[in-house]
């Protein structure tokens, strides 16, 4: 059964993500929040660890739009409204917040 | 009675910078009263917490350190800690303060509580839970 | 602020009645604190606060209800470590009660 991750650090900041993309299982997906989304912004250092994830990764869509990096969302990342972050942890079997 | 559920805590923080290893210690021992499996588990500078030899006297905080030593007490018997995260902080297992519980089916015998993991293994760990809090 | 009055000196307590500075327990202060719970201390009153004390001194903490007759079980026998016997020492939670007495703040889990 999948978990679902959640990050709200920006990678430049804090490991948070770094620590999440070492501990996620086949099948699970990664949440971007918060600071989180940061990491989503095409061009940046974090995109190709993120496409090698090996999982699905999705991004918050309000809290890219108040980061305006909504428009530059790195190509195979997923933006998801609040309706989808409900949906994501309703469908996993255990959430992981990665603070 | 419902199955018990396996609760996995996830301690990322080191101690006295911030609450978070304060606050999670607090809530496993509050946790542990309920029927719950708790398993802890130490990555990144929570290994930190870890330490032999903390003396937080000199800061006007109240050390919490030998609380880590009661756990035993109160049924949390698994403290993951994550080897990598001890390496590359240039840290070892002997470095950690020894911890135990006793085993009641074996005259109280008391048994080493820190186990040692890899990444990979830790990965697994968080999958096979139901429930994982981070601090 | 409100105390404990102890051979003239007030020692100060918080609402509830712990001891805002745990470092001025002493076994008079004990005493006066019983009384002001209503309770005459006897050798068993004696014996589960000085495990509180042993137990808050090897872990920094105050042990929960059940991990307290748990290890009173362990250390006194079957007899001591009874949670009805406790209760019967320390009407108001042997826990919350005998931790008052002893000096100790309120243990971690009580509201």
């Amino acid at each position: 059964m999948s978990t679902l991750h959640t990050v709200n650090k920006s990678p430049y900041e804090r490991n948070a993500l770094k620590s999440c993309l070492d501990h996620v299982s086949s099948g699970d997906t990664v949440l971007l929040i918060e600071d989180g989304v940061l990491a989503a912004r095409k061009g940046g250092a974090f995109v190709s660890a993120l496409r090698d994830a090996g999982c699905l990764v999705c991004a918050l869509g309000p809290d890219l739009s108040a980061r305006g990096v909504a428009a530059d969302v790195a190509e195979g990342i997923h933006v998801i409204d609040y309706g989808g972050f409900v949906d994501l942890a309703a469908a996993a079997k255990r959430v992981c917040a990665w603070l | 009675m419902s199955e018990m559920k396996k609760f996995l805590y996830l301690n990322r923080k080191a101690p006295y910078g911030t609450i978070y290893a304060l606050e999670s210690l607090e809530v496993v021992l509050i946790g542990a009263a309920f029927e719950q499996e708790v398993s802890l588990a130490f990555l990144d500078d929570g290994v930190f917490q870890l330490m032999n030899n903390q003396d937080a006297s000199g800061t006007g905080m109240k050390g919490f350190s030998k609380t880590y030593r009661a756990l035993g007490d109160y049924e949390v018997r698994k403290l993951y800690v994550e080897t990598e995260s001890l390496a590359l902080r240039g840290l070892a297992v002997d470095d950690l303060m020894p911890i135990t519980w006793e085993d009641e089916d074996e005259d109280y015998a008391e048994k080493p509580s820190i186990i040692p993991v890899s990444k990979a293994e830790l990965a697994e760990l968080i999958a096979g839970h139901d429930v994982v809090l981070s601090f | 602020m409100s105390g404990y009055q102890l051979n003239g000196a007030v020692i100060a307590h918080d609402e509830e009645g712990y001891l805002t500075d745990i470092g001025q327990w002493t076994k008079d202060l004990a005493s006066v604190i019983a009384k002001a719970e209503n309770i005459d201390m006897n050798e068993s009153h004696w014996e589960v606060v000085n495990f509180l004390r042993d137990y808050y001194e090897e872990y920094q903490i105050a042990p929960a209800v059940r991990i307290l007759v748990k290890e009173m079980t362990k250390k006194y026998g079957k007899e001591k470590g009874d949670q009805k016997a406790l209760y019967e020492l320390f009407p108001y939670g042997p826990a919350k009660q005998a931790c008052k007495i002893a000096g100790l703040p309120k243990p971690t889990g009580c509201v």
